[in-house]
């Protein structure tokens, strides 16, 4: 095991453990980080009596209740939410890697990216007419909804493709996503076309990625529909560790390769559309941070998933904070912060044969 | 333990195997053998429960193989197919460790740290195991398949099945004998193996019977006196062979 270093002796008979302790550890410092900074200053004092008045040990003090209201309206559901949808992208990620047997895999092979994609367009361009036929109570939800149906039935279509004689064949379900992909890709830019000014400035924004849109109403769902599935993914942990083998002898070793397979991506795709529903597109997060994982800590899935849920979480926090301080008091897309941070990672991970 | 009944297997329209019927019981090694593309993997794949077959039925223990549940197969048998790679960077103890995967949340799972070691000593690679399995040779990497195996017949009950693919084709001729003794070591446990060779003469030394493949029908079956002759085997292999002295063959090239 790579990490253990220099860690104690302790450390270094649970490596486990101890890997994790650090993750969570990496996580509550991102999430302090989040909270206290930005384009407003928040004293670490505030923090600490809203953590106070939160748990009722100590009523607020009055000094301290505009600071108080930038972290309750603003920062609070900002560092939450990234860190669920990005613990979302990381273990989406890992899994996905270890389902296709491929360390370049990500869930935008799936559809869901592009599939979310489209929702998230045709609600755009379509808004006028669907709102009104919603009767005027979807509101701010339309565009979630309709990125999240976008991306699992983009999933559920590609897995439907690639299924034969009750088999689902992994060669196969790569080309139809790439196929399901283009097509989802062809009808967004025909949507586009379509679009006025502002339509088409909102669309280049989704494909972006954003924090900034993030309410304490939304986190009930993305408690749903991504943090669930999303430790539902770290179950599989030691089906995946079969797989590594190979599909025949992970059934060698009594596994139900075809559920297994259809959890994990039903799961991943739920826990990813959903996550970019809210926020747009974010790419990297479900790339890297597996890749980061297995070169410190190795290819067993015990750590990789949940590992890889805990640094993804707490690099969306990190890259939500670069995202609002850097331009304040304007925002970056935090998918560009992501972007620009990942990919000379990955780059240089290349060089280095990591991904060989 | 295993049992064929004029069992036929076709693949994407094409017949791979033809009315076998072939029986294999605890305690005996059965050698397969024949020409390339004989269905001889193909057999295997009948027996391990991979393949159903579309005619004929293919049973463990009595029972159909497509009723058994792949968790209660992999307690009763485990198999060493003819390659595999690895995706992701595992070491070499990693590997074999896999096979406990079954045992997993039952009381054998105390045993899986000395069981892996046991596995990888028998299966002489004690010295690799910290090494990346991806860096081994094919052989090496061919034996830690085979202690991956064994860790996980450990805890099986007996009579339990092995059932191996090929497993000395990349070994050098030391360890090649060295794993057909542990094959009959393990039959003398009460294991069932079934085993898929090329060396007619190491079939000969290891198995208690031979089936002989030829496209994907058997051919004949019986002690390996009986069917490794050279007038057979000249008809299968399209070679002459010779009986050597000490009872080998030798082929005539």
């Amino acid at each position: 095991m790579a990490l253990g270093l220099t860690l104690p002796r302790a450390a270094a008979r649970h490596p486990f453990a101890a890997a994790l302790l650090l993750g969570v550890c990496a996580l509550l410092a991102a999430l302090l980080a989040g909270l206290l900074f930005g384009p407003a200053a928040v004293s670490a004092r505030a923090v600490l009596a809203l953590g106070l008045d939160v748990t009722g040990l100590a009523p607020l003090p009055a000094d301290l209740q505009r600071e108080a209201a930038v972290l309750t309206v603003i920062r609070l559901p900002r560092a939450l939410l990234a860190a669920m949808i990005g613990a979302g992208l990381g273990a989406a990620g890992a899994v996905m890697q270890g389902l296709f047997r491929n360390p370049l895999a990500d869930p935008g092979l799936i559809g869901v990216s592009a599939g979310a994609g489209l929702g998230a367009v045709a609600s755009i361009v379509f808004a006028g007419p669907l709102l009104a036929l919603a009767g005027g109570k979807l509101g701010l939800w339309l565009m979630p909804l309709a990125a999240f149906a976008g991306g699992l039935g983009a999933t559920l279509l590609i897995t439907r493709l690639a299924q034969r004689e009750g088999a689902t064949a992994v060669a196969t379900l790569l080309l139809a996503g790439v196929a399901v992909n283009a097509l989802a890709a062809a009808l967004t830019g025909l949507l586009i076309f379509m679009a006025d000014e502002r339509q088409a400035r909102d669309i280049t924004f989704w494909t972006l990625g954003s924090i900034a849109g993030a309410r304490w109403s939304q986190l009930p769902v993305v408690i749903a529909l991504v943090l669930a599935p999303t430790l539902a993914l770290l179950r599989l942990a030691r089906p995946l560790n079969a797989l590594v083998l190979g599909e025949a002898e992970a059934f060698h070793l009594g596994l139900k390769v075809e559920r297994v397979k259809r959890q994990a991506t039903v799961l991943a795709a739920i826990a990813v559309s959903a996550g970019v529903a809210f926020t747009g597109l974010i790419g990297f997060v479900g790339l890297v941070v597996p890749h980061l994982v297995r070169l410190a800590g190795g290819a067993d899935h015990r750590l990789v998933l949940p590992l890889s849920a805990l640094l993804g979480a707490a690099l969306l926090v990190l890259a939500d904070l670069v995202a609002r301080s850097l331009a304040a008091p304007a925002e970056l897309p935090v998918g560009v912060v992501t972007a620009l941070l990942g990919a000379p990672f990955f780059l240089w991970l290349l060089r280095r044969g990591g991904a060989s | 333990m295993i049992r064929l009944a004029a069992a036929t297997l076709c693949r994407s329209g094409r017949v791979l195997l033809d009315r076998v019927s072939l029986a294999l019981s605890p305690g005996e090694v059965l050698a397969i053998v024949g020409p390339n593309g004989a269905g001889k993997s193909s057999l295997m794949k009948l027996c391990t429960g991979e393949f159903l077959p579309q005619e004929g039925h293919a049973a463990f223990e009595g029972r159909d193989l497509s009723a058994w549940d792949p968790l209660e197969l992999a307690r009763r048998r485990a198999v060493v197919s003819q390659k595999v790679a690895l995706t992701f960077p595992m070491r070499a103890v990693e590997v074999a460790g896999l096979g406990r995967l079954p045992w997993h949340g039952t009381p054998a799972m105390r045993r899986d740290r000395a069981a892996v070691a046991e596995a990888l000593s028998r299966a002489g690679v004690s010295a690799l195991a910290q090494r990346p399995y991806a860096l081994l040779s094919g052989g090496e990497q061919q034996r830690v398949q085979i202690a991956r195996a064994l860790a996980q017949l450990e805890a099986m009950p007996r009579p339990a099945a092995l059932l191996l693919d090929e497993p000395t084709a990349s070994l050098d001729p030391g360890h090649r004998a060295s794993l057909l003794r542990l094959l009959r070591a393990l039959a003398a446990e009460g294991v069932a193996i079934a085993i898929v060779l090329h060396d007619l003469n190491e079939a000969r030394f290891v198995a208690d019977r031979v089936a002989l493949l030829a496209e994907g029908r058997l051919l004949a079956e019986g002690a390996p006196d009986d069917v490794l002759t050279p007038g057979l085997l000249g008809q299968v292999y399209g070679v002459g062979f010779r009986a050597v002295e000490g009872g080998g063959l030798l082929a005539e090239y």
